[in-house]
């Protein structure tokens, strides 16, 4: 067991804004809302803070947060690449600067006005034809029109679904769960608004083999936390939410959305990747987990990184899914609050924030005795992973 | 056709107090000499009367063009503007409205106009276009026993006109705008001699000259042997789909919907994401041979695209 950074660490304070289709202010409110509202959750004052994380694609500059915190002396600061990918990252590295002791109070955060100021899904990156590394690469793709997400993960999901016999409805399965606890989420977009399985297959096409409701809200909103050494964490208001695992995942053949010319395209390796390393210094498995938020930007993903994990053999997620281990009741329930998919799109931290949580006791849809749980950040992507843990 | 007049049109309705109360009203006119009796005979007037800008509104035809009163003439007043419009001249702007009374009306009266064409101007340009000015005058009447009233005068002069720049129908206009160009890729000095081999209609993959394999896509060193002494193998062209997809939305120009999409597995082993054509997706699979061929988009950009083939 490497105990280099479990437990060492704990998340003291969660803030949020809401979670809408327009936020009608900036991401900087955004951010100072859902900072100012985890500082307090914990009962820390801001002028503490000295340390920050967060990842990319976020334009709100940990500097000026500090400046409109009133921070001194901060000594710690990163931005992780690789958009949702990242989600777990920040409360990773947080975890390693507090029990280095470099840091002592880090907050972590994401906001975004997504879906009122970008759209990650319209096809236009504007992507420029100089030498340089992200217009070369995205080259292979754009000219033909090959230019989403949904259209990225759909070439694995078909590929996925030929070889192990997975089909649209084992993709729609995940779907309905996750929107079954949106429904009772009164945080969650799609709040008191369930799906069947009908809705499902009878939605459009977005790219074969993804249907609409295949695919994951964008969304506005801000979420941010603070992360302190386990033993403050004991003394502050909240129950300290132990950061037991946290890593980071590059496999081999390793691209951003389009890691095509692997062997075989069936699996996430690079999830593989960070299982083995939560394994490795939570001294946990497959068993250990009473619940876990799967990334489920695109519902496809959610299988093979049950097989990554553990949760299921290679090729049979399929079958965990049909029996409905996944949903309300099962034996992992995974995204509680409704997920990507029904709650919002905040890049994976909202996930996270779900699982503090559940280890507090105060999900919407909370699931008994949770000791342990699994998070897992955007695939496809150089990614991260977390186990939360109440001990 | 100056100097011509036309026949009476007649009132729905004799002038009533329920006209006027809703006139007013919508209008936002309070004086209560309009509806008020009881103010009103305390007035020289006795009784209610209509307001006179009222005038106009007694005569209209209502709800249903062209559709007047039994006794109404058959002529058409503004058979003029038809006449200019043949001419090509389609467009109208009202430039002058005059309205003049003779008195008040009581309640009970029943009106009448008729019309008359003033004064058709020579063809003029202003700012608006080419045209005429066209000039009618309606005059009001009251049925009395006897003689009739003549109670208002309405000068009336519209431009009719063939506009200066003429209005374009949206397609036309949606052509002039830049034709959406497919994205050009970024090409590097690792990655030249593939685009280069399109425009030569070659499928070139990147070879190691030290080891001898091939890799895809390009880069500056061997991804098996670190060596930088790479060259390219010009492939045959043929393989199979290892994977898919059918791209729906977003509808992106210039790109036709649905779009399919081919990962391909290369005979000599490498893979490729590139368009299909000629495929019916509904009976795409995975495994299909396919066949590389060239198109060059926008004059400026080659692409290798895939065919199925039978084998």
């Amino acid at each position: 067991m490497n105990e280099s950074i479990s437990n060492k660490a704990a998340i003291a304070g969660l803030g949020a804004t809401e979670f809408s289709k327009n936020s009608g202010r900036t991401e900087l409110r955004l951010a100072m809302e859902a900072t100012l509202a985890a500082l307090a959750d914990a009962g820390i004052d801001p002028s503490e803070v000295d340390g920050f994380s967060s990842y990319s694609v976020d334009k709100v500059p940990e500097y000026e947060i500090a400046r409109l915190l009133g921070c001194k002396d901060v000594k710690f600061f990163s931005q992780i690449p690789h958009g949702g990918g990242a989600a777990c990252a920040p409360i990773m590295h947080a975890a390693m600067a507090v029990a280095t002791g470099v840091a002592k109070t880090v907050v972590v955060y994401r906001a975004m006005n997504e879906r009122s100021w970008y759209r990650f899904g319209n096809g236009n990156y504007g992507f420029g034809d100089s030498p340089i590394f992200e217009n070369i690469n995205y080259g292979w793709y754009m000219p033909h029109g090959f230019h989403t997400p949904a259209a990225w993960v759909g070439m694995f999901a078909q590929r996925y679904m030929h070889t192990y016999g997975a089909t649209s409805e084992d993709f729609g399965r995940v779907a309905v769960a996750v929107r079954d606890f949106a429904a009772t989420n009164p945080n969650a977009f799609f709040y008191q608004k369930p799906i069947t399985l009908e809705d499902h297959q009878a939605s459009r096409w977005i790219c074969e083999p993804l249907h609409l409701l295949d695919c994951c809200q964008e969304s506005d909103g801000a979420v941010a936390m603070v992360i302190t050494s386990a033993e403050r964490a004991k003394d502050l208001k909240q129950k300290p939410v132990l950061i037991k695992a946290a890593s980071q995942g590059i496999a081999d053949g390793q691209q951003v959305m389009t890691s095509y010319y692997r062997e075989d395209i069936t699996g996430l390796p690079e999830m593989g990747v960070v299982a083995r390393e939560l394994y490795s210094q939570s001294g946990l498995g497959p068993e250990d987990f009473q619940t876990a938020v799967i990334y489920d930007h695109f519902t496809p993903f959610v299988l093979p990184q049950l097989e990554e994990f553990g949760f299921a053999k290679r090729g049979e997620a399929k079958d965990f899914i049909r029996a409905g281990h996944h949903a309300r009741g099962g034996k992992l329930p995974i995204n509680t609050h409704g997920g990507q998919l029904g709650e919002a799109y905040i890049h994976g931290m909202n996930g996270v924030a779900e699982a503090v949580r559940q280890v507090r006791g105060s999900a919407a849809n909370q699931v008994d005795d949770v000791e342990n749980v699994l998070v897992t950040a955007g695939t496809g992507v150089p990614t991260s992973g977390l186990i939360l843990s109440a001990r | 056709m100056v100097g011509r007049e036309y026949g009476r049109i007649y009132a729905w309705d004799e002038v009533n107090p329920a006209m006027v109360r809703q006139w007013c009203e919508v209008m936002g006119v309070d004086n209560p000499l309009y509806t008020d009796a009881a103010y009103a005979a305390t007035t020289e007037f006795g009784d209610i009367v209509a307001p006179p800008a009222m005038l106009q509104a007694w005569c209209l035809e209502g709800l249903h063009m062209n559709n007047y009163p039994p006794g109404s003439t058959d002529e058409n007043p503004y058979e003029v503007l038809s006449l200019i419009e043949a001419q090509g001249y389609p467009a109208v702007v009202a430039v002058n409205s005059e309205l003049s009374f003779e008195r008040y009306l009581e309640m009970g009266e029943k009106l009448y106009y008729t019309t008359l064409i003033k004064d058709l101007s020579d063809e003029k340009t202003t700012g608006l276009g080419t045209g005429f000015f066209v000039t009618q005058v309606m005059t009001f009447y009251s049925e009395q026993a006897g003689a009739d009233d003549k109670v208002g005068e309405l000068l009336f002069r519209v431009f009719k006109f063939k506009p200066a720049q003429a209005a374009k129908p949206a397609p036309a206009a949606a052509s002039e705008r830049p034709a959406a160009k497919r994205p050009l890729p970024g090409i590097s000095d690792d990655t030249r001699f593939f685009w280069e081999g399109c425009d030569a209609g070659e499928l070139r993959i990147q070879q190691c000259k030290a080891c001898n394999k091939l890799q895809h896509p390009p880069a500056p060193v061997c991804q098996h042997c670190h060596s930088f002494d790479l060259g390219y193998r010009i492939a045959k062209g043929s393989g199979e789909l290892y994977s898919f997809v059918v791209m729906h939305y977003p509808e992106v120009a210039p790109f036709d919907h649905p779009n399919p999409i081919g990962l391909i597995q290369l005979d000599e082993g490498v893979r490729l994401p590139a368009g299909l054509v000629g495929v019916d997706r509904n009976e795409l699979k995975i495994g299909q041979r396919v066949r590389v061929e060239f198109q060059t988009f926008d004059d400026q950009l080659t692409l290798p695209l895939f065919r199925p083939v039978s084998d």
